[in-house]
């Protein structure tokens, strides 16, 4: 029998109701169109695609920030709605992309790390700063920085507090939106390196949700491709590294600049921009873009096809 | 000045010429070294990427050259030629005349770069209008052609949009059709695909160095992403806290770094196929620093694996090792390379 899934997500759909302007009502925006996904204990599933194709809206939904319009969620098995808030955060938690503004500025980094044992009420006060300095030592931050404020540390400091405050209810599900995407490239290793480590050692499920490919492929063990609020493909890493099968998913790979020098910049076959998310094209989503499109892709929306190779939703493979 | 005046074919050493530029700023606690006796040289045609983390000094290299820093900032240089200018010594108006005529620079955030009140046709126009004796009606072709060559269709109908109306990766085009209405000789890129998504990244830097190429231009390419840099640089300049810490062609530098900072960074990104997925990468411990006051003896010396004692004391001279291949470093390239493979393991 298979393991039960640490995080589902059962067909999604969230939709925002965005004004079009005085007098002319509302319109529909289908941020999240039908995303099934399922995180297992220990995995590290890669979440990528371009901006405005739903990621971080997958992300705050996991982190019950905002209920689904449609679907369902569910914890080690269990519905999450209805679920209270605070349930619901002792086992996920997330880290932010701008250390700059998900730390309060004028709380001390004693008083960040140590809030959610405040909410949760959980131990003695008296054992809170043991705690936090534990916590402190694990991230990789000198005790000193205890009474210090956000203002009064580098970026990769204040993404340390970051981590620090997500770990400190021990939670099984992490969720990286973007973690190193504001840090300097020397700054970025030592983060991502600490992400490693605190994996190894305390066993922790990452949901990573990165635009950097090479972050990716470097963390994850899986990866779920997103294009207009649908999941196109879904692999292991190697083998979506190595075989991409979705166009998009070719085209993403080939817009990765590694250090190689002499290799030139790739020619991208992407032909038109992203798409308004308010009109989205009929058929494929993705056909006005696609360089294999065939006169179906226009009609018919792709077929989903979930094999030993993984998933995909594309004509191609009908 | 007028472009007829000049001749693109001249037989020309370099295009510019840049000899020990600092800037200094005064702040709260002192002066702030931003840019350090920086030199280095451009050729026609040819793309120098100034590479290095947040705070190393490379934008505020730019700015020095193109005279746009802050008022507080002082700029001193032994000399800063374009040709055979000394910017040092021209008036505000003289080099308005210069910058977006002869010289442009594409900046990292189209949006507050393009100005929201005014139509893409209008802005570009008036980047020809201000440089040169033509119509409306001439500069507006020379919009069409422009906008048309960096990829947007209908071209005729965007001119009467304002910026607000594209999207990211297409106002970054317009910012390069921009640069490019006076046919400049140099461009200065500053972070041009930072704020856009990988796959505009790719598509706008592709561009960029088709027209490059296709107009002869030579361009000064400011990045933090190593990536970048290889696919698009002739030469880098690597820069650590307002110093250039080595340089040379982009082979040399990526292929035998000899500064242990250059090749700290390259230990630091993940490449797809070569780093080990899950293993630790290299990183650089510690953090840069702010060059604030007196500052002595090299700068990475606190970061560095091959620390020595005299390191911390001395000031260390940009060796030369011929061909434009320079760096900062007391360790004789022998001894690095040895002790580098023993660490890459």
């Amino acid at each position: 029998m298979k393991a039960i899934p640490s995080l589902e997500l059962r067909d999604i759909h969230r939709t925002f109701m965005i004004s079009r302007g005085f007098l002319k009502g509302r319109q529909p925006l289908y941020a999240v169109n039908g995303v099934s996904l399922a995180v297992h204990k220990g995995e590290v599933l890669g979440l990528v695609g371009e901006s405005g194709c739903g990621k971080t809206t997958v992300a705050r939904m996991l982190l019950g920030l905002l209920p689904p319009s449609q679907g369902e969620i569910l914890i080690d098995g269990r519905g999450m709605v209805g679920e209270n808030r605070r349930t619901v955060a002792r086992k996920i938690q997330p880290i932010f992309q701008d250390p700059y503004s998900s730390l309060n500025p004028r709380k001390t980094v004693g008083s960040i790390i140590s809030l959610p044992l405040r909410v949760h009420r959980i131990g003695d006060p008296s054992s809170w700063p043991n705690k936090v300095e534990e916590i402190l030592d694990l991230v990789g931050l000198p005790k000193r920085v205890f009474h210090s404020y956000p203002g009064q540390l580098s970026g990769g400091q204040r993404q340390r507090v970051a981590i620090a405050r997500a770990l400190i209810m021990r939670p099984e599900v992490v969720i990286c939106d973007e973690p190193t995407s504001s840090l300097d490239v020397s700054v970025q290793a030592q983060i991502l390196n600490l992400l490693i480590a605190l994996r190894k050692e305390l066993g922790l499920t990452y949901i990573l949700i990165s635009h950097n490919l090479a972050v990716v492929e470097h963390l994850a063990t899986r990866v779920a491709v997103m294009y207009l609020g649908r999941i196109v493909e879904e692999a292991e890493t190697d083998r979506l590294f190595r075989k991409p099968r979705h166009p998009y998913t070719k085209a993403l790979l080939e817009s990765v600049l590694t250090p190689e020098p002499g290799r030139g910049v790739p020619e991208i076959h992407l032909g038109a921009g992203f798409p308004n998310p308010l009109e989205p094209p009929p058929g494929c989503t993705f056909h006005p873009r696609c360089v294999f499109a065939k006169p179906e892709c226009s009609r018919e929306g792709p077929p989903a096809r979930r094999g030993e190779e993984g998933y995909v939703a594309c004509h191609l493979y009908s | 000045m007028k472009k007829s005046n000049w001749d693109k074919s001249k037989n020309l050493n370099s295009l510019l010429e840049v000899r020990d530029l600092s800037v200094d700023i005064p702040v709260a606690a002192g002066e702030l070294h931003a840019v350090r006796s920086v030199s280095f040289t451009v050729q026609p045609s040819e793309t120098l990427c100034l590479v290095g983390e947040s705070g190393c000094g490379k934008s505020m290299t730019a700015l020095a050259i193109m005279n746009l820093l802050p008022r507080v900032a002082k700029r001193s240089a032994k000399f800063l030629t374009f040709f055979d200018m000394n910017l040092m010594g021209l008036s505000e108006r003289e080099m308005a005349d210069i910058r977006g005529d002869r010289m442009t620079m594409i900046f990292q955030e189209p949006m507050t770069s393009l100005n929201p009140s005014y139509t893409i046709g209008n802005q570009l126009e008036e980047a020809m209008m201000r440089h040169r004796q033509v119509s409306r009606t001439e500069a507006r072709q020379r919009a069409i052609f422009l906008l048309e060559k960096v990829g947007i269709t209908a071209a005729r109908r965007r001119l009467r949009q304002y910026p607000h109306q594209l999207s990211g990766g297409l106002r970054q085009r317009v910012m390069i059709a921009m640069a490019l209405m006076c046919d400049p000789e140099l461009i200065i890129a500053d972070e041009p695909t930072t704020a856009l998504d990988v796959t505009i990244q790719a598509q706008i830097l592709h561009l960029l160095s088709g027209l490059r190429r296709e107009f002869h231009m030579a361009m000064i390419l400011i990045t933090h992403d190593l990536g970048i840099v290889a696919r698009v640089a002739d030469r880098v300049a690597i820069m650590y806290a307002g110093q250039i810490v080595e340089t040379g062609t982009v082979r040399e530098v990526f292929e035998r770094p000899m500064h242990p900072y250059t090749s700290g960074l390259l230990a630091c990104i993940p490449v797809p196929g070569k780093t080990k997925r899950g293993e630790f990468l290299g990183s650089i411990p510690g953090m840069v620093p702010t060059p604030i006051g007196e500052v002595r003896g090299c700068s990475f010396y606190n970061r560095c694996n091959y620390v020595q004692p005299s390191c911390k004391d001395i000031d260390i001279a940009l060796r030369e090792l011929g061909d434009g291949r320079a760096y900062r470093c007391v360790l004789e390239p022998e001894a690095y390379r040895a002790s580098a493979k023993v660490v890459r393991l």
